[in-house]
C-alpha cells in the first residue's frame, strides 16, 4: 500500500490529463480523417487528403504565422532581456515591485487588452487622430491592418512570458561567479557573452518556448489589429470550425500546426544543444 | 634600496551604509605584504579581512587610504587590470565550462596565444594533479577538486599575488589538513605572494609565514605564527589563538597573587598576564624553584588522546585549564577533586595590554 501511495496521490492530475487532453486530442485526430458536412453528419474515411488540402489551401496562413510568431519572438527577446538583466541585477530590493508591475496587464483580459491597443492605433484614434488634425501626419498614414500592428501586438501582449523565465536564470547566477570573471581580466562585454549570458540561455530557451509556441498560434491579434492580409493560421482554424463547420479542415489545421511547432521545437533545443541547456538547468 | 612590497595598504578605510547608517567595516589598516610571502588575514565573522581582501583585489573601493601593488597605486584600478587573483569562498568555477576552459579562461581573455594557453593550463593542472580530468564540468568533480580547479585557474595566469577568501572551508577536516599542506606546496614550487583570509586559527598558524590577526576592523596584532601564538599582544589575541589563561590582578615586588598562589610577573601595578595551557606543569607536591606557583583543586578531567586537559579551579573561583602531553612516562593522574599545584616558568607568563 504504501509503494502505491505516491501513485494514488498521483492519479487526480493522471485524471485530470487524461479526461481534458487525451480525449479531445483524440477526438479531434478521429474529425481529422473524417468527411461530411454539419447538416448530413461525419463520417471516419481515414481521408488523409484533409490534411493535404487544407495544408495547400492554407500555406500562405501558416507561414505568415511562423513569420509573425517570429519576428514577435525575437522582438521580444531584444526588448525583455534587458528588462530581465535590470530586475535581475540592478532591482535591488524593489524585484518584486517591478515584477509585479510586470504581470499587472494580466488584471486585465487579453481580448480588452488588445481592443484597447486596436483604439490606440486606429486611423482617427486618440494617438493619430490628433496629429492628422495638426498636419504632423498624412491623412493616409496607419498602422492598423499592418503586420506591424499585429507583430507589435503579439509583442506586447506576450512580453511577460519571456522577460519571467530570463529573469529567473539570471537570478540564480551567482554574483561571485561573474565577479570571478572580472578577476580573470574579462571586460564587462566579454564577461556577459562568455559567463552571463551562457549561464541564461535555459531562461531564453523556456521564453522563446512560452512565446513562439502562443503567439503563432493567437488568432486575437492577427483578428483585432489585422487586416486581411494579416490573417493568421489560427484565424483560419477559428472560423473553419464556428463559421463554416468544417470540423475536419480545422481539426487536420490544428494538428498540422502541432506538429510544425513540435518539430520546429526540437530542431531549436538540438540547435542550442539540449545538453547544455538541461545540464545549465540543473545547477 | 628597500625592497618593494608585493602589497601596501595605507590608512585604508572601508564605509557603507546601512539603514540609513555610516558603517565602518575596516577602519584604517596600514600593512605591507612582502613579495612571495604567505600572509593570513585572520579573525572571526565580521572583522574587516574578506573586505580587506576584496578592496585589494578591486572588487570594493576604499572610502579612504591607498592600496599599493608593488609600488604602484592601484586604489581606483578595475579588477580586471590588477595583476593580481582571487580564489573564491565557494570557488565561484563557472558552471557551464569544462575544468579545461575554467582554468584556460583568464589567459583567453588576455590574448595569450593558443599553443602557449595548451602549455600552460597542462603544466598547471598537473601541479594541482588534475591531468585527465580536462573534460569534467565542476559539478561533476568533488569539493576538493572543485578547490584545486579555482587553484589552477587564478595560477596559470601568474599573478604578482594571489588571494584566498577561506578557501578551504567548504571542505571536511581530512580534506581541509591535507589541502593546507597542499597549498604551502603549491606557494613553495610557484613562489607566488599568497593572501589568506580565514577564521581558522589552526589554518593561518599552518600555514602562513606572518598573520594580522583581525578585530571589529582593526589589525590586533601582526606578526608570525609563532609570535602571535606564544606572545599575544592584546587580550582579544589570546582569546582567540589557542586556549589561553588570563590572569588579572595588582602586582607588588615583581609578584602577582591569586587564588593563593603567586605568578612571577615583569612589572608591578595593575598587570593582566596570559599562559598557554600546556607551558602549565601539574604536580601533585608544592614545586620547588623560581617558578610561578598556583594551588588548585581538579575540577575536570578530559583525555584527548595526544594530551590530557585539566580544569583546575583555584581558591578565589577562577579556573585555570592545563594541557597535559600524554608522554610516556607521564607519571601525574590527578583524579577529579585532587589538590594539585600548577606551576610555570616566569618567562611563559605574557603581560598584555587590555
Amino acid at each position: 500500500m504504501k509503494r502505491l501511495t505516491p501513485y494514488l496521490l498521483a492519479l487526480p492530475s493522471w485524471m485530470w490529463l487524461a479526461i481534458f487532453l487525451v480525449v479531445p486530442m483524440a477526438a479531434m485526430a478521429s474529425v481529422s480523417l473524417q468527411t461530411g458536412n454539419a447538416i448530413d453528419g461525419f463520417a471516419m474515411t481515414f481521408s488523409v487528403s484533409n490534411y493535404t488540402d487544407a495544408i495547400s489551401r492554407y500555406s500562405t496562413q501558416f507561414l505568415r504565422s511562423l513569420l509573425y510568431g517570429g519576428l514577435a519572438t525575437v522582438a521580444m527577446l531584444i526588448i525583455g532581456y534587458p528588462v530581465a538583466y535590470w530586475i535581475a541585477f540592478k532591482g535591488g530590493t524593489r524585484k518584486s515591485v517591478y515584477l509585479f508591475l510586470l504581470l499587472l496587464p494580466f488584471f486585465v483580459s487579453f481580448v480588452l487588452r488588445t481592443i484597447s491597443w486596436g483604439f490606440l492605433l486606429a486611423d482617427d484614434g486618440v494617438l493619430f487622430g490628433p496629429l492628422k488634425s495638426w498636419g504632423l501626419l498624412a491623412p493616409e498614414f496607419h498602422v492598423l491592418a499592418t503586420t506591424f500592428a499585429v507583430v507589435g501586438g503579439l509583442t506586447y501582449n506576450f512580453l511577460p512570458f519571456m522577460i519571467l523565465p530570463i529573469y529567473v536564470a539570471l537570478e540564480r547566477v551567482d554574483p561571485r561567479v561573474i565577479e570571478a570573471a572580472y578577476d580573470l581580466y574579462a571586460t564587462r562585454l566579454s564577461a556577459f557573452r562568455r559567463v552571463v549570458l551562457p549561464l541564461s540561455l535555459p531562461g531564453v530557451f523556456a521564453g522563446v518556448l512560452m512565446t513562439f509556441v502562443p503567439a503563432t498560434a493567437d488568432p486575437v491579434n492577427a483578428q483585432i489589429l489585422g487586416g486581411t492580409a494579416n490573417t493568421m493560421i489560427g484565424n483560419i482554424i477559428q472560423t473553419e470550425y464556428l463559421t463554416n463547420l468544417n470540423y475536419p479542415t480545422a481539426s487536420a489545421l490544428s494538428f498540422t500546426l502541432m506538429a510544425v511547432l513540435l518539430v520546429g521545437i526540437f530542431i531549436y533545443a538540438r540547435a542550442l544543444g539540449t545538453e547544455n541547456v538541461l545540464e545549465a538547468v540543473a545547477q | 634600496m628597500a625592497e618593494l612590497n608585493a602589497i601596501e595598504l595605507d590608512d585604508v578605510v572601508k564605509e557603507y551604509l546601512s539603514h540609513g547608517e555610516v558603517v565602518q567595516a575596516v577602519k584604517g589598516i596600514t600593512l605591507g605584504i612582502a613579495e612571495g610571502e604567505f600572509f593570513s588575514l585572520l579573525g572571526p565573522s565580521g572583522c574587516g579581512k574578506t573586505t580587506t581582501m576584496r578592496m585589494i583585489a578591486g572588487f570594493e573601493d576604499p572610502s579612504r587610504g591607498v592600496v599599493r601593488l608593488h609600488g604602484n597605486d592601484v586604489t581606483d584600478v578595475p579588477p580586471n587590470k590588477r595583476d593580481v587573483n582571487m580564489v573564491f569562498q565557494s570557488y565561484a568555477l563557472f558552471p557551464h565550462m569544462s575544468v579545461w576552459d575554467n582554468v584556460a579562461f583568464g589567459l583567453k581573455q588576455r590574448k595569450v596565444a593558443q599553443p602557449e594557453i595548451r602549455q600552460r593550463v597542462g603544466e598547471m593542472l598537473e601541479i594541482v594533479d588534475l591531468t585527465g580530468r580536462e573534460k569534467r564540468r565542476p559539478r561533476e568533480m568533488s569539493g576538493g577538486q572543485q578547490q584545486r580547479v579555482a587553484l589552477a585557474r587564478a595560477l596559470v595566469n601568474k599573478p604578482r599575488a594571489l588571494l584566498l577568501d577561506e578557501p578551504l572551508g567548504a571542505l571536511d577536516l581530512k580534506l581541509r589538513q591535507a589541502m593546507q599542506i597542499e597549498l604551502k606546496r603549491i606557494q613553495r614550487e610557484v613562489g607566488i605572494t599568497f593572501v589568506y583570509v580565514t577564521h581558522d586559527q589552526g589554518e593561518a598558524l599552518t600555514m602562513s609565514d606572518r598573520i594580522a590577526v583581525m578585530n571589529d576592523g582593526l589589525v590586533e596584532q601582526l606578526g608570525g605564527p609563532r609570535e602571535i601564538y606564544e606572545r599575544p599582544a592584546t587580550t582579544f589575541v589570546a582569546g582567540f589563538i589557542g586556549t589561553s589563561n588570563l590572569l588579572a590582578g595588582t602586582a607588588t615586588g615583581g609578584v602577582l597573587s591569586i587564588g593563593g598562589g603567586q605568578v612571577l610577573v615583569e612589572q608591578d601595578g595593575q598587570v593582566s598576564v596570559t599562559v598557554r595551557p600546556e607551558k602549565i606543569t601539574i604536580s601533585t607536591e608544592k614545586p620547588d624553584g623560581d617558578v610561578s606557583v598556583v594551588p588548585g583543586t581538579v575540577a575536570e578531567v578530559v583525555y584527548l588522546g595526544t594530551y590530557t586537559s585539566y580544569a583546575v579551579s583555584l581558591a578565589d573561583g577562577a579556573e585555570i585549564t592545563v594541557f597535559q602531553q600524554n608522554a610516556l612516562d607521564s607519571t601525574t593522574t590527578a583524579e577529579r577533586g585532587d589538590p594539585v599545584w600548577l606551576s610555570w616558568r616566569a618567562q611563559h607568563s605574557y603581560a598584555i595590554g587590555s
